[in-house]
């Protein structure tokens, strides 16, 4: 602590309360109410939101504005949860999800890991540029884009290049959300590369390995929690996608979940009356996949953790 | 100094070294394939028919076909008041938004990578507003904001609002409501992705440091932060990107609503609503020079920082 305040101290004998008291552990505590009550208010910023989508989903339709608004439902009830998992669309949505979202994020982390060890790993000229253009395929607005691309995937030729028609099925999505998830992979993988130390690779060359060998035994694995998380990022990125989605896809049996949800309608059948408790129900059901997405992957973020530990 | 085992000579040492650098280089366009194709099959296209568009005066369902009009819509779009406020309030936007979510996210990435009990189940947990559909979560927020929503019924009966208040009519508010709910929805991103560029920095310079007795604070910028610096470029560019972008929160918040239109917004309701494709066109390719001005200043800084 500060020496000024202790000689102060030293020389005036009998030390204020006030001082006595802020000093002491009870009062030291007290000067980190403001901290404490800025991690408070994160919190229940962060949480709220859940507690009342929760809320919402437990309480029956009549009663969810009713005045005075019941924080705790009075009559709780199953039927939202039930509403939600019996539409079969949203069931099906899912599936289309997890497939849509499982094969870009794939797709964008075999092709960016391999971009990401050029670009990462090599000085060679054309480097900036190409990490450029990449960077480019995401800077337009999607509504700009999204005429051009409904002429692309409805049947489409330029000369001897057709295209085939992927209009209303699950590969027009798989297609278009390339766009976004593959800049974002090859960005993050090439500054992850580019963190790893210089050294590395050299020993593998010198016991005369190959640049493939290199990139899948050396780079990698050390390379896992990089992937781990761009991966987790693309996926709920191309999971929560809705313009895109919403333009390409009619049938209801190949509606992604951002587009059934919203798709629930009410007992009246009215578009403009929407069963709320029914789509915060379907709201929560949906993250409880997610939380066990992520539990599951995390173990690899450590792991890779521990296969980075060879020194020598 | 590396040492070198082969003594060989200067002339001889340096043309192998090219043949070794010319080699690289066909590996590294060899491994960009892949990725140059993708670019060449599903961006080329729609990218080069915005840049065309531009300079048409092409409208969605015309009767006479579009013809070329050169920079018309470029300056039309210079004096275009409208597209002037909507840039002011996605930059205002941008900037309250990213700065809260790196703080905020920085913040949560060094709590949840110090080890602590149950930090698992946080680290998966804290994801979880950004697996919510961005459309779904701005629902959720704009009926909690309403003047009947639980926002203002929970500060009336705290004491803290004297009565209750419609934030996202309020002009005042409308502009804070927004970004509430992209910071709520966006700070797992920023979080994770820094979580991750904090977990590639070797233990043993935290046990080093601790030997020499630095402290916590003097280990965070001595070591943390150099080392993060291109985690954060990085992130700060995707997120910088995505705000001046940002479409559904607006959308479902206010529509068209005047006055609190973003770039994006006000692009798609020329081209849809209005059907000017030609001038959509225009606005999309202001947009991208709005953003590529962000990532040009955002690079320039990362070369002085980590110089």
């Amino acid at each position: 602590m500060s020496t000024a305040s202790e000689t102060a101290g030293r020389v005036v004998p009998p030390v204020s309360r006030s001082r006595v008291f802020w000093r002491s552990p009870l009062g030291k505590s007290f000067k980190r109410v403001p901290f404490y009550l800025l991690v408070v208010i994160v919190f229940v910023y962060a949480l709220f939101p859940f507690a009342w989508a929760l809320r919402c989903a437990f309480t029956p339709e009549g009663d969810l504005f009713s005045s005075p608004l019941q924080y705790i439902p009075h009559n709780p009830t199953l039927d939202n949860f039930k509403q939600a998992f019996q539409a079969e669309f949203f069931r099906k949505a899912l599936l289309n999800s997890a497939l849509v979202a499982g094969g870009v994020t794939i797709l964008s982390l075999a092709i960016g890991s391999l971009a990401a060890f050029a670009l990462g790993r090599f000085r060679f000229r054309g480097r900036s540029l190409v990490m450029y253009l990449m960077l480019s395929m995401t800077m337009f607005p999607s509504i700009a884009i999204l005429g051009a691309l409904y002429t692309m995937i409805s049947g489409f030729g330029v000369g001897i290049l057709e295209f085939p028609k992927l209009y209303d099925t699950l590969w027009a999505l798989l297609f278009t959300y390339l766009i976004f998830t593959l800049p974002f992979t090859i960005w993050v993988l090439t500054s992850f590369m580019e963190a790893l130390p210089g050294d590395l690779e050299e020993a593998a060359y010198v016991d005369g390995a190959t640049p493939f060998q290199v990139f899948y035994k050396v780079l990698l694995p050390l390379l896992l929690p990089g992937l781990v998380t761009t991966g987790l990022l693309a996926f709920i990125a191309a999971w929560n996608e809705y313009l895109f989605a919403l333009s390409f896809i009619q049938d209801p049996d190949k509606y992604t979940v951002p587009i059934a949800i919203t798709s629930f309608v009410g007992e009246s059948g009215s578009a403009f009356q929407q069963p709320w408790g029914t789509i915060m129900a379907a709201t929560i059901i949906i993250t409880v996949p997610l939380v066990a997405l992520v539990l599951v992957f995390q173990r690899y973020i450590l792991a890779g953790l521990t296969a980075g530990a060879v020194k020598g | 100094m590396s040492t070198v085992a082969t003594p060989a000579r200067g002339p001889r040492r340096r043309r192998k070294a090219t043949k070794l650098k010319r080699r690289q280089t066909r590996l590294a366009w060899v491994l960009l394939v892949p990725s140059l194709a993708v670019v060449a099959l599903v961006a080329l296209y729609p990218l080069g028919k915005t840049v065309f568009q531009s300079f048409t005066d092409e409208e969605f369902l015309a009767l006479n076909p579009a013809s070329w009009v050169g920079l018309e819509n470029y300056k039309d779009l210079w004096n275009d008041t409208i597209f002037r406020d909507s840039i002011w309030t996605t930059l205002k936007f941008t900037v309250i938004t990213v700065s809260f979510e790196f703080v905020l996210g920085l913040t949560i990435a060094l709590i949840v990578n110090s080890s602590f009990k149950g930090r698992g189940l946080m680290r998966a947990v804290m994801l979880v507003p950004w697996a919510i559909p961005t459309v779904v979560a701005a629902q959720m927020w704009k009926s909690m904001l309403q003047s009947n929503g639980v926002i203002s019924d929970a500060g009336v009966r705290l004491h803290i609002l004297s009565e209750p208040h419609a934030w996202i009519a309020d002009p005042s508010t409308a502009l804070a409501a927004v970004c509430a709910v992209d910071i709520w929805k966006t700070t797992p991103f920023v979080a994770l992705l820094l979580l991750a560029g904090l977990q590639v920095i070797p233990r043993d310079l935290y046990e080093a440091a601790e030997v020499d007795g630095a402290k916590p604070l003097q280990q965070f910028w001595k070591i943390t932060l150099p080392l993060l610096w291109p985690a954060i470029f990085v992130t700060l560019i995707f997120r910088t990107l995505d705000a001046l972008r940002v479409f559904d929160v607006f959308y479902v918040f206010f529509g068209n609503r005047l006055g609190t239109q973003s770039m994006a917004i006000y692009a798609q309701s020329t081209i849809v609503g209005d059907g000017y494709v030609g001038y959509g066109a225009a606005i999309s390719m202001a947009i991208f020079l709005v953003i590529a001005l962000f990532v040009v200043i955002y690079l320039t800084s990362q070369r002085v920082v980590m110089r």
